[in-house]
């Protein structure tokens, strides 16, 4: 039941906010929000990520003086590699996208898409 | 409305197959193998008490020494994107009022403290939850504490990138240096110690004290780029 639970609300949280961050970049105008939309969809992945590498009452897999020589249940540690590098790439990404936004900004004096005229498809 | 429409569409359509996908992966049973073996493996073999840290550092190393490319290409990249010429008589200008004397004197104290909180998280690496990436996002932090608060404080971009320089050969060097002594690109050729203690785990901590300074640097150089405010229009207003 606790494990149910546990599971609809890590996968629901991750997929809604995969969804949000879609819906952010395919309907707003501005290029900031479009941004922002960019990062949500990237946490909505991270979070999916770690719920995959879940296993039942484990513990962060970090062998600390209380924890050796017990028997403890830990998670698993490879998703939580992948994410640490995945959130320095969603940063990386972030960073030159907003660069780019402030370059358009300087250039046309607005962050809508709409009224950039030579960018309209 | 029918931008709109197609808009739900494409999300439904989305949604569904990630749902289809995920519910077809068990929740909360046990590992796969190579989580398995990176648990027995690094407490035992590396003397490494974070086993993430052990994978991001020596088994996947390689792959951390292409994402810190990664961030630096980001830096430069942003760099040259934000570049302009100054054109004569202008000044680089940050904020257009300084901060109240409280934001100052706060950030005075402040300054130092969190720099040695940074510095903490990636010494402690390999035992506590932490390491480079975090520690040097930590320091930027700082260094965005007082650009924010001190109009004058300028970032000597010729030091970061010396920093940034240095800290990216002693990772390169160490790879190849484990090389040249063992088999493996990043083999770990130091002693690797006692679990649980400061000096273990060979070349690990090192690498992640290098990591620690290049994010470090990385992210201030890149954070005074972005908030210059060198406009036109900013230099004419004073």
């Amino acid at each position: 039941m606790m494990n149910e639970f546990l599971m609809i609300s890590f996968y629901g949280t991750a997929i809604a906010l995969i969804l949000i961050g879609l819906y952010a970049t395919l309907a707003k105008k501005n290029l900031l929000k479009i941004v922002i939309g960019l990062s949500i969809a990237d946490s909505g992945l991270n979070l999916l990520f770690m719920a995959i590498g879940y296993v039942k009452d484990g513990t962060a897999p970090i062998f600390s003086a209380e924890v050796v020589g017990k028997n403890v249940v830990m998670v698993d540690p490879v998703p939580q590699a992948l994410v640490l590098t995945a959130i320095v790439i969603g940063f990386a990404v972030t960073a030159v996208a907003l660069s780019l936004v402030m370059r358009l900004y300087r250039h046309h004096n607005t962050a809508a898409i709409d009224e950039i005229k030579n960018l309209k498809w | 409305m029918m931008k709109r429409f197609f808009i739900f569409l494409i999300l439904a359509i989305v949604g569904y197959y990630i749902v289809d996908v995920v519910s077809q992966i068990p929740f909360g049973e046990n590992r796969v193998n190579v989580g398995d073996y990176y648990l027995d493996k690094s407490p035992s073999e590396l003397k490494v008490s974070n086993t993430v840290t052990a994978i991001v550092v020596n088994y996947r190393g390689f792959d951390t020494l292409g994402e810190v490319t990664v961030l630096f290409l980001a830096a430069t990249g942003l760099a040259s994107i934000m570049f302009r010429r100054k054109r004569k008589g202008e000044k680089d200008i940050r904020a257009k009022k300084a901060s109240s004397r409280i934001i100052q004197i706060g950030s005075q104290i402040l300054f130092p403290i969190i720099i040695l909180l940074g510095a903490y998280v990636f010494i402690h690496g390999h035992l506590s939850p932490g390491g480079g990436f975090q520690g040097g996002v930590i320091i930027a932090t700082a260094s965005l504490l007082m650009l924010i608060s001190y109009r004058k404080f300028k970032v000597n971009h010729s030091t970061i990138s010396w920093i940034e320089s240095i800290a990216g050969i002693v990772f390169v060097l160490l790879g190849v240096t484990g090389l040249i002594l063992g088999k493996t690109f990043l083999e770990n050729f130091l002693p690797t110690g006692e679990l649980n203690n400061l000096l273990s785990g060979g070349i690990i901590g090192i690498i992640y004290v290098a990591v620690g300074f290049k994010v470090a640097a990385e992210l201030t150089g890149l954070i005074d780029t972005l908030l210059l405010n060198n406009r036109p229009e900013a230099n004419k207003e004073k």
